[in-house]
């Protein structure tokens, strides 16, 4: 029925709806996720964040639409063995609490035809090399953490699904988590992560998708987002000595003047007044000193699409 | 083929770590050799030999014992990695569903096998260190050894079965019980209680074998106590199953069918079910 709209569309979503017990969790979803995009779905807890990836794994069933993952439906488990190669980070990842952390590793490597030296070099990586002749029953939650991106890195996936990937990782390891995750993206893996961090994925992100109680109210780049919420933009202008309230006065009735001080005043206007705002304060000659222009930031731009009515 | 192995590696690795196969083993062997030894004081009156007498008291503890040790190993196979959460990530590995099933099955099937093999087959070593058995007695051994397995083969399947249909472990750990109450213990008392009540009127020899056969513990016995000639005239039972039209291979057949059609459910559940 779902055909895929070209070669490089490595996931399809189709007006996916999922309840469970009649309370929908994801509603009337449609997304297109090309290879070598980098998805980061944002949204508050309960959102649906992991109910979609989920589904993307076929470990759940829409209740209804259509969902087709390399070209075809994940919940067969069929379309799995067909080896292709992706890495999953749950949330709260588990593991078998009386193997040490390298027979953890390795039984998984087993299972996706891994070596067993991609499995040190992994453990290393993850700066588990010495913590892994212990049993996974005695590590911290930051360590199963680590052994949970392991695994999730293990025989190069081309499909990534990293579920609040960074959460319990100290700074150092973030910072390398991000490495890895670039290092496979440059190779053309397509990665789909959740993450409450924006300001870490903003840099890396193709698109967002923000979810809000199971709807997509938001889905787009940086950029697109940033039309759509037509959020103000901040300018602070400096101005000679005691000239701030009188150039303030002239700065007409599209925008809102506020911090009106000796030597400088904020205004904020329209994405589309910005460009004749700042002509005009231009045009004023020497009594400006300075502008600054301040774009919203992106948790003004979440909280946008936070607050809004998802419709 | 590859996966199913690996699997069932990790289950075998899992029964040596926490010393489940050393202590099953041990029981085993433990209650042969026990059985054997005590086996030996009677047999100058009966007229069987040594191994017979053993595989007889042997096999009637077995069907016990084996179920016990098959629905501890099973019942939290499935559900115990629900709860744990590891389930959900090992589906993301390219194995299918069936795999997952049949690997662990493969797994504690080895396991029990080591168990049954090592333990009555180390005790029955020991056992003719001291005196020899008939031919005929050993013949009977090893094939009470191999429906033993087929016994434990029942119970797992019964175990997973458990397992998938349940929520929480404690429940799965509560109803294996009850599963091995009812076909350990509490049919064969309803059905003789039944017998005795009815006085033949109504249960006549064709049901009273038919309802014997259609449980595995029963079919178990049966095969054992009566498929060889040694033993059945030591367990005085000779002839009723051939009287009853019950080959070997038919009580091996109800037996695999015990554990074919839960293995099959399991699978119908897991297969829809969604993690």
């Amino acid at each position: 029925m779902v055909t895929l709209n070209s070669a490089s569309e490595v996931i399809l979503l189709q007006s996916v709806n999922k309840f469970y017990a009649n309370e929908a969790v994801l509603h009337d979803v449609n997304l297109s996720i090309q290879s070598g995009e980098c998805i980061v779905l944002v949204g508050h807890n309960g959102a649906g964040k992991t109910s979609l990836i989920k589904l993307m794994l076929g470990l759940t069933r829409p209740t209804s639409g259509a969902i087709k993952v390399l070209g075809h439906d994940p919940a067969f488990s069929a379309a799995v063995a067909q080896g292709m190669s992706l890495g999953y980070l749950p949330e709260s990842v588990a593991f078998y609490e009386a193997m040490t952390g390298r027979e953890v590793l390795s039984f998984y490597a087993q299972l996706k035809g891994a070596s067993k030296v991609e499995c040190d070099k992994l453990l290393d990586l993850v700066g588990l090399g010495d913590a892994s002749k212990r049993r996974v029953g005695t590590y911290s939650k930051g360590m199963r953490q680590r052994l949970g991106l392991a695994q999730a890195m293990l025989g190069n996936p081309q499909l990534l699904f990293l579920d609040e990937p960074t959460t319990g990782l100290d700074p150092i390891l973030r910072q390398h988590f991000y490495e890895l995750i670039d290092d496979l993206q440059k190779e053309g893996a397509t990665s789909i992560i959740s993450s409450h961090a924006l300001h870490e994925v903003e840099a890396r992100a193709s698109r967002f998708v923000i979810l809000k109680k199971g709807v997509v109210v938001a889905c787009g780049t940086l950029e697109e987002l940033y039309q759509q919420a037509t959020l103000p933009v901040r300018v602070k202008v400096s101005v000679k000595p005691g000239e701030a309230s009188s150039v303030a006065e002239r700065m007409g009735s599209a925008v809102n003047v506020t911090d009106i001080n000796n030597q400088s005043f904020n205004l904020s206007c329209d994405m589309d007044e910005k460009m004749p705002i700042i002509r005009h304060i231009s045009n004023l000659g020497d009594v400006v000193q300075d502008m600054q222009i301040m774009p919203p930031r992106l948790d003004e731009l979440y909280s946008y699409f936070m607050s809004g009515d998802p419709s | 083929m590859k996966m199913l192995w690996v699997l069932a590696m990790k289950e075998i690795r899992d029964g040596l770590r926490n010393r489940w196969i050393a202590a099953a083993i041990i029981l085993l062997g433990s209650l042969a050799l026990a059985l054997s030894l005590l086996g030996s004081a009677p047999t100058g009156s009966v007229k069987a030999s040594d191994l017979d007498i053993t595989v007889i008291s042997l096999s009637s503890l077995s069907v016990y014992l084996i179920p016990l040790i098959a629905l501890m190993l099973s019942f939290d196979a499935l559900v115990g990695e629900f709860e744990r959460g590891t389930m959900m990530l090992l589906l993301t590995y390219p194995v299918s569903r069936w795999q997952v099933i049949m690997g662990k099955f493969l797994g504690h099937i080895s396991i029990l096998c080591i168990a049954i093999f090592a333990g009555y087959g180390g005790a029955i070593l020991i056992m003719t260190i001291f005196a020899g058995g008939s031919i005929e007695g050993w013949q009977a051994y090893v094939t009470m050894m191999m429906s033993s397995l087929i016994l434990g083969a029942v119970f797992i399947a019964l175990g997973y079965l458990v397992s998938v249909l349940v929520k929480e472990r404690a429940t799965a750990a509560g109803t294996a019980i009850g599963l091995w109450l009812i076909f350990v213990v509490i049919y064969d008392l309803v059905l003789f209680g039944a017998l005795l009540m009815d006085e033949g009127q109504i249960i006549g020899q064709q049901l009273f074998s038919t309802l014997m056969l259609i449980s595995p513990t029963d079919s178990y016995r049966i095969f054992n106590l009566s498929l060889f000639e040694g033993v059945s005239d030591a367990a005085g039972i000779a002839g009723i199953a051939s009287e009853a039209g019950m080959s070997g291979s038919l009580l091996i057949g109800v037996m695999s069918l015990w554990v074919v059609i839960p293995l099959m459910l399991t699978l119908f559940v897991f297969q829809k079910r969604e993690l």
